[in-house]
């Protein structure tokens, strides 16, 4: 078994209004030292997947259903107890606005000695020299000094690095990060990006990286998997993604991105129509409302719900359209457009 | 911050010495205004069997006819430096700050004021400390319990308390606590808390309690509001993910970020009760300066009602430094300018 | 789910308001004794102390706890106009002569306290001369002499030092031109007004004639002062006894207390029994909890004797049982109208007759506090309680009290005014009791066609500035008055004077007296201060009461009543007329 494998995960919130399937049966495998690049819209269920995974679901009102294995533990069956323990230090998360997700009132330093201290009994004096080596390992010039600051002291880049450290600083196996750079300067995204590859390395943790924003996966993800309505609707190498995409979703994600090689004449191409109701998902194929080539289904897109299926060697594709009908659509009609300069 | 305290220290006593300013007017300026004239002003101060003769001496002996500046200034010095007054058989010394002096008890009024301030800090400080924790303890249950039982029951008695009245609350547990079952202590009896620390608390057990329940109530909600917002935040997510226990996060990060508009409107409630709890210290008839208030209006004893206001203008105004001061120490955003 | 955790919600709140709406303290008029348990030992009928001693007893000992709801204008006897205070300081101070301590009437009568008799007048009622007793020492062992009291007289006419206190001494006595009092004009001889020729006489010389010296000679006033103990203004913090007790902790605003002064000699006083050990007073205590307490049992006086708040009239007046515990003395207190003869229509006797036919006088009583509350419904000037009083009734409003619509309107059409006529009625702002009098009047009047508009104005000046003042109140047309008396003593001179004698007024205001210009009045008061007989003197007063109701000069409202409740540990429990409220000095503990 890999590392860390789900198998069919779902969450379910039960609300007035309805059960919302944020997840509905996800599942893929990591293994310590790979990067796992989960793509989506927002409303596609990757951040639910992610709090999923830490078991921060427990104790409220989502009911989880399929199975999570960490390192040889299930966790969806576990107690939150059990699994609060691990939370920190088999598996850590860095969150997407570091300013409002470290705590106004407490330094840097304070933060990272309590999440320090939560794993290990150590004084004070020792987590604190260690949350300098941190900081220091981040990458923040100075950090004795820095220790002492507060959140809102540091630049917004600096202020990420130091998200990072608090995540790392009990060596977890595990790291998940949740647009960890959206909330960051393009020039800053970059040296981000960079740290966490260069961190991943020296601590050879399973990373898996969630955003809306392909760029940053190109650049660091090994696997990516699309995901669409609370379901994988793609999954496969960096390459196979970039190179050979078969999902209409995936190819309308590539072709909206603003790329500096292209003209700037040239018109976006944005997916028509908006993210579904998890809800009132579609009958069918979640995505065949907005799917250009649903005519091309037979009738099945809207009636249907297609499975996940594998096209080529791990390249897995859940559509209705015939693998032939797929690929020929690629080579004709979206990479040329894409390529177009 | 040491520039901002000291700025805010000299602001403090210019924004008293306006206090008194304009107490001194309301006492003395306005009432010319509306026709009076230093005899009237003298009557209240020398007895009702005083013949026009003695009220014109009084006006004259008293500064009445002086312009208003003058008296005020003669007032205001005798803050500063004291002054004297004659007893009859001799002349006594009013040290500073000399707030004047009754014409009607013949006494000083710091004195009084000093003497009485005791009852009212008591007062005060004890039933804080039980609404503050009765109240942010409840207010945070009924938060993390949103919709229970609890919450709703909690909130039902918190609207019950601020809706009733302390004079209310108070004579009925008097009757029922006091005279009824005899296990609390009749009105008016205080014990100095330094003669036996002991009876001194449970002599003040009923005014405390009936004072925090009116108060309680308003914290239970606040905090209960606070912390919905704060236990949204993403810091709180952040806590958990770190592997906190739930217990630590809700009161080491999500009480402490509640914590703000909680400790504004402690500062001013305790500042504003600490000029006198009128209502209790009435319904319990305790001697502290609340008390001492009400019966000074009611006898129209202008300088012991002077000398009241300037004391609860004080503590108003330190309040407000205070809390000003306790917001950057809270909340490092804050920047004191 | 959340509906019927709403009505959850709404039904305990509701149980809550009406569970505690049913504990004791509200003034609601269903016969709950809950809050005040049935105390043990409450023995007496309603009224039970008005003329006998409730609980005799002889036996000593115990503290007996007072409290007041505002505070003593001053413990200093030279400072205090309270007939509370009177009542109280007979315990701490021994006068000249003072009032018996016995129930009903008897206590009107006055008997020597400090003086082996009562004065000694000279012929022209100018010079009255009192023998001190013998053995009369202060706190301190130091012996009383006469120059003691004179002294405590002389220091009294300082109105800086004591500005409460009255000035009937000041007035009174033949002082040297320009004294200024003990402490101002020290070293003046004041022998034309108080002469020491030896140590147990003095001798007061008067300015006019006064039949009545010796209500002057029961003031504070004449409780003897140490010279060299005296503090002024201070002296009040401790002031130094000649009664049975003394002062131990004296906390002004707060309270005091009183021992036993081991120098006060039995056998020099045969007026006081000084059962209890001593005395427990707390000052400025909530009034209503005062009433709560006294019901309880866990107080034994409500120091003041003006009555129980309304809060506590709710429980006691449904419940038998609670009320037989209470008594309800009639004071020295009139409340009435002055009718202005210097405003027209009612220049004219006949126009003043209307208002007198026309009053509705249980409504007057009713606004006034109804009859435990407010008073027992006036037909003249005097009081039960003062000698002189007679039952009569000049100007009978119907046979019901609530006014004679006939004979007011014969009386108008006599006057000229057979329609009505308009005028204002003049009351004091800050009281509800006399603005709801005030409008009483307006409907009962209203229905003759007198037409009466309320004209409202501050208690400070309402004598000096409008009501007392003889040009505003005429220029206004302030045709009547609403007013209030109560004497300093309980005789003619104490009530009457100040209130019919058209001497008093004065054109620059300030007299209690508004309406009642009689010559033929003068003369009787003249008569009456010079009748040094006592039932002849009383006897002019009698006189006096009736031809100033026969000018309809004032409308009588109320004498004012008061609801006392009795202690229920105190023994000799009993009402003493000349102050309209239990005597302090003969109760004891049980």
């Amino acid at each position: 078994m890999s590392f860390l494998e789900l198998k069919d995960l779902r969450v379910h919130f039960p609300t007035d209004d309805g059960l919302v399937k944020s997840v509905d049966g996800l599942s893929f495998a990591l293994e310590r030292g790979k990067t796992l690049g989960i793509v989506g819209e927002s409303g596609s269920g990757k951040s639910v997947t992610s709090l999923g995974i830490l078991g921060l679901h427990k104790g409220g009102r989502a009911k989880l259903g399929g199975e999570i294995w960490l390192d040889g533990e299930e966790l969806v069956g576990a107690s939150a107890e059990h699994v609060r323990t691990l939370r920190g230090k088999k598996m850590a998360m860095i969150f997407q606005d570091p300013l409002s997700a470290m705590h106004p009132f407490y330094t840097v330093g304070s933060q990272i000695i309590e999440a320090y201290r939560i794993h290990n009994d150590v004084s004070k004096k020792v987590a604190r020299k260690h949350a300098i080596d941190m900081l220091g390992r981040v990458g923040i010039p100075q950090p004795d000094r820095r220790v002492d600051s507060y959140p809102h002291e540091f630049s917004g880049g600096m202020r990420q690095r130091a998200m990072i450290a608090m995540a790392l600083s009990c060596d977890p196996e595990l790291l998940i990060a949740d647009e960890p750079t959206t909330a960051l300067d393009v020039t800053v995204q970059a040296q981000i990006l960079d740290l966490m590859r260069d961190l991943q390395r020296d601590f050879n943790a399973a990373l898996i990286i969630i955003t809306h924003d392909l760029g940053v996966v190109a650049e660091l993800a090994d696997d990516i998997l699309v995901m669409y309505g609370g379901k994988c609707i793609e999954y496969g190498t960096a390459e196979d993604i970039f190179e050979r995409p078969e999902h209409p979703y995936t190819w309308g994600l590539l072709g909206s991105m603003p790329r500096l090689d292209r003209d700037r004449t040239e018109r976006l191409l944005p997916i028509k129509g908006s993210p579904p109701s998890l809800i009132n998902v579609p009958a069918g194929c979640a995505f065949h409302p907005r799917c250009t080539f649903e005519d091309r289904t037979g009738g099945k897109a809207s009636t249907e719900v297609p499975q996940l299926v594998e096209t080529e060697g791990g390249h897995l594709v859940r559509c209705h359209l015939p693998r032939d009908t797929r690929r020929s659509i690629w080579e004709t009609e979206i990479k040329p457009s894409l390529e177009a300069s | 911050m040491v520039t901002y305290i000291i700025r805010r220290l000299i602001w403090s006593v210019v924004m008293l010495s306006i206090v008194s300013i304009i107490t001194f007017a309301i006492f003395f300026l306005v009432p010319r205004l509306a026709g009076a004239t230093s005899e009237d002003l003298a009557a209240r101060y020398v007895g009702r069997t005083a013949s026009a003769e003695q009220v014109k001496v009084a006006a004259e002996k008293l500064g009445f006819n002086d312009p208003l500046v003058v008296q005020y200034g003669r007032f205001a010095k005798g803050i500063v430096v004291g002054a004297d007054y004659d007893y009859g058989p001799g002349v006594e010394r009013c040290p500073a700050p000399c707030f004047g002096y009754s014409f009607l008890t013949r006494l000083p009024v710091w004195p009084d004021l000093l003497d009485r301030l005791p009852v009212t800090i008591s007062l005060a400080l004890g039933a804080a400390v039980i609404w503050v924790i009765a109240g942010v303890a409840t207010g945070v249950l009924s938060a993390l319990k949103r919709g229970s039982f609890f919450d709703r029951a909690a909130m039902s008695i918190a609207l019950a308390g601020v809706s009733m009245p302390i004079f209310f609350t108070g004579m009925v547990s008097l009757v029922l606590f006091s005279y009824g079952l005899k296990i609390t202590v009749a009105g008016g009896t205080y014990t100095p808390f330094l003669t036996n620390p002991a009876t001194w608390a449970y002599d003040l057990l009923l005014p405390w309690i009936t004072l925090a329940f009116l108060y309680a109530a308003g914290y239970a909600r606040l905090t209960r509001a606070g912390m919905l917002e704060t236990m949204n935040e993403d810091y709180i997510r952040t806590a958990r993910a770190k592997g906190l226990r739930e217990r630590t996060v809700v009161v080491k990060h999500g009480l402490r970020g509640a914590l703000t508009p909680i400790l504004t409107i402690f500062g001013l409630d305790l500042g504003l009760l600490l000029g006198g709890a009128v209502l209790t210290e009435s319904t319990y008839s305790l001697p502290g300066i609340g008390k001492y208030a009400i019966d000074a209006i009611g006898r129209q004893d202008l300088p012991q009602v002077m000398g009241v206001t300037l004391v609860a203008a004080f503590f108003v105004v330190v309040a407000n430094l205070v809390v000003d001061l306790l917001y950057a120490v809270v909340d490092p955003r804050v920047r004191l300018v | 789910m959340q509906k019927t955790t709403r009505l959850g919600v709404a039904a305990l709140s509701a149980v809550l308001a009406l569970g505690l709406a049913a504990c004791g303290g509200g003034s609601t008029t269903t016969p709950t004794s809950s809050g005040a348990p049935a105390a043990a030992g409450s023995t007496g009928e309603f009224n039970g102390a008005l003329t006998a001693v409730v609980n005799p007893s002889d036996k000593k000992g115990g503290i007996l706890k007072l409290a007041n709801a505002g505070d003593w204008d001053s413990l200093d006897p030279g400072d205090t106009y309270y007939g509370y205070s009177w009542n109280f300081i007979r315990l701490y101070g021994r006068s000249l002569v003072m009032f018996k301590s016995a129930p009903g009437k008897t206590g009107n009568e006055l008997t020597p306290d400090l003086a082996e008799g009562l004065g000694t007048p000279s012929d022209d009622a100018k010079t009255w001369t009192y023998k001190l007793k013998a053995g009369i020492k202060f706190e301190d062992g130091t012996p009383v002499t006469s120059k003691d009291v004179k002294y405590g007289v002389e220091r009294s006419f300082d109105k800086e030092v004591f500005p409460d206190g009255y000035t009937y001494f000041n007035d009174f006595l033949n002082w040297p031109k320009d004294y200024k009092g003990a402490y101002k004009s020290k070293d003046v001889n004041t022998d034309s007004a108080i002469e020491t020729p030896d140590d147990q006489t003095i001798v007061f010389h008067l300015k006019q004639p006064l039949s009545n010296f010796d209500y002057f000679a029961q003031l504070p006033a004449t409780i003897p002062v140490p010279k060299d103990k005296d503090t002024g203004a201070k002296y009040k913090e401790h002031v130094i006894s000649t009664g049975p007790y003394k002062f131990d902790k004296n906390e002004i605003g707060k309270g005091f207390t009183l021992v036993r002064n081991d120098q006060w000699d039995p056998a020099t006083d045969p007026n006081r029994k000084a059962l209890p050990d001593g005395y427990d007073v707390a000052t400025n205590v909530n009034a209503d909890d005062i009433d709560n307490r006294v019901l309880a049992g866990d107080l034994d006086v409500d120091v003041t004797g003006t009555g129980v708040q309304p809060a506590a009239l709710g429980r006691i007046l449904p419940d038998p049982a609670v009320k037989a515990g209470t008594d309800n003395p009639t004071g020295t207190r009139l409340w009435y109208t002055s009718i202005n003869g210097n405003v027209a229509p009612l220049d004219n006797l006949e126009c003043r007759k209307a208002v007198e036919y026309a009053a509705d006088k249980t409504a007057l009583q009713t606004a006034w506090g109804g009859e435990f509350a407010g008073g027992q419904i006036a037909t003249s000037l005097l009081p039960p309680s003062i000698p002189g009083h007679e039952d009569f009734n000049t100007w009978v409003p119907g046979a019901d009290n609530k006014g004679d619509v006939t004979k007011a309107k014969e009386a108008l059409t006599a006057c000229g005014q057979p329609n009505g006529f308009e005028t204002n009625i003049a009351y004091r702002a800050e009281r509800p009791k006399e603005k709801a009098a005030a409008e009483a009047l307006q409907q009962s009047l209203g229905r003759v066609g007198i037409k009466l508009t309320l004209k409202p104005f501050p208690q400070t000046d309402y004598f000096a500035l409008y009501a007392g003042k003889p040009g505003y109140a005429k220029d206004n047309k302030l045709g009547l008055a609403m007013n209030g008396w109560q004497s300093d003593w309980p005789d003619g001179f104490g009530f009457l004077q100040q209130i019919v004698d058209s001497r008093v007024i004065r054109d620059t205001g300030g007299s209690s007296n508004i309406s009642v210009r009689d010559p033929e009045v003068d003369k009787l008061i003249d008569q009456a201060m010079e009748q040094t007989d006592p039932n002849s003197r009383n006897g002019i007063w009698t006189q006096i009461d009736k031809k100033v109701m026969d000018d309809a000069y004032i409308l009588p409202n109320v004498w004012a009543k008061a609801l006392l409740v009795r202690s229920k540990n105190a023994t000799n429990v009993f009402v003493n007329d000349a102050y309209g409220m239990y005597d302090y000095l003969g109760m004891g503990v049980k």
